[in-house]
């Protein structure tokens, strides 16, 4: 079951309402690096490191800001981290609870087979390619679509409104040039 | 207690977003060919809620202003922007709809999430190099709302403006265009919705 946009508006806008009441606004982009670190980390121990002044890095970008992502990597049970995490099983839980996914759309979306036919490896290879310059783009700007266009325009943050012109100013002309049937 | 809330939330914010079609490439991409804005009716009418709720949470003292946080602004910010508009794009997916449509079992959002853990990775090697463009300095004032909201320590772009005022405003003003938008605004979406 699909939600209509006025109930499913209200539904969403309660959760980032909720948010915030309780503990803080949503954001996402940030558990990559995050879960990055905890990989890197893993395979060479000195790049999180505990001093006297607290938990901080041999990279620059974990030991920014007095090393807050450095400490989230050394404690993955941190709320952003498992806020992910929960994020994904309550996903899972929805989509089996309305009777799964159509097979078909396991590999891939109706409207990319529609205007690039049935090749896997085509559609991974963009998915791909995607997420590298999507999650780049996000680092860069500091939040993505949770943290800056929805937290922050909700919170009339001027960085969210900057983020939101800057991906509807790309995202539109792409889709129209990429997605001319279906 | 945090990491209680954090799992509840998080699984109403994964189920709502799978519940709303945002993991869904194909609605993805007909909301940004503006062939069908239902998503988009959606999203603005979550942005007016939240930001009605709050603000008016905030004037009666039901809710703490403290937990308000607020992104700098930036010459990056814009970048980015584009980048994760034009990814987004192409893939159907961004960072919080990538990780839930990989637990909705789409297998195309398993390559996703790896190229964003490698973009992410890129990212964190060539942030000293960003860094030293200029291109993080804090514009138009950083840390800024639209007015300045009492007691949340940040400034106002216009600071005459009350900021929990403005943000009742806008939050009205988000639930007024998400009714007022048309169900889509490219002509070929009629086309097609008559055709099937």
């Amino acid at each position: 079951m699909t939600l209509s946009w006025k109930s499913g508006g209200v539904l969403l806008g309660v959760v980032f309402f909720l948010a915030v009441l309780l503990v803080k606004p949503i954001g996402v982009s940030t558990q990559f690096v995050i879960f990055d670190g905890i990989l890197w980390n893993a395979v060479d121990s000195a790049v999180v490191t505990q001093t006297a002044e607290g938990v901080t890095s041999s990279n620059a970008y974990l030991a920014k800001s007095d090393g807050k992502y450095a400490k989230a990597v050394a404690n993955p049970l941190n709320y952003s981290f498992v806020f992910v995490i929960a994020m994904m099983l309550g996903a899972a839980v929805s989509v089996w609870a309305r009777g799964g996914l159509d097979r078909a759309e396991r590999t891939m979306p109706a409207l990319w087979r529609a205007n690039f036919g049935d090749g896997a490896g085509k559609r991974y290879l963009a998915a791909f390619i995607g997420g590298f310059v999507v999650l780049y783009g996000a680092r860069l700007a500091g939040g993505c679509t949770s943290g800056h266009m929805m937290s922050g325009m909700m919170q009339t943050s001027i960085s969210g409104y900057i983020f939101a012109l800057g991906a509807f100013a790309a995202a539109i002309p792409t889709a129209m040039m990429l997605y001319k049937e279906g | 207690m945090e990491i209680l809330l954090a799992i509840v939330i998080g699984a109403a914010f994964g189920a709502v977003l799978d519940r709303i079609g945002a993991s869904n490439p194909t609605v993805i991409g007909k909301m940004l060919n503006l062939t069908s804005l239902k998503l988009m009716k959606t999203i603005l009418l979550a942005i007016g809620t939240g930001s009605i709720l709050m603000f008016g949470g905030q004037m009666l003292g039901l809710v703490d202003v403290g937990h308000m946080s607020v992104k700098t602004a930036y010459v990056g910010v814009f970048i980015g922007g584009l980048l994760l508009g034009a990814g987004w794009a192409v893939a159907g997916f961004c960072p919080g709809t990538g990780l839930v449509a990989a637990a909705s079992g789409r297998k195309d959002a398993l390559f996703f999430i790896a190229g964003g853990l490698l973009g992410a990775a890129a990212y964190m090697a060539s942030f000293p190099w960003v860094e030293s463009t200029g291109a993080l300095q804090g514009v138009l004032g950083g840390k800024v709302t639209i007015g300045a909201v009492p007691g949340s320590g940040y400034d106002g772009l216009f600071s005459a403006l009350p900021g929990d005022i403005a943000g009742l405003v806008m939050g009205a003003a988000f639930v007024v265009i998400a009714f007022a938008l048309p169900e889509r605004l490219n002509p070929r979406g009629e086309r097609l919705a008559r055709a099937h």
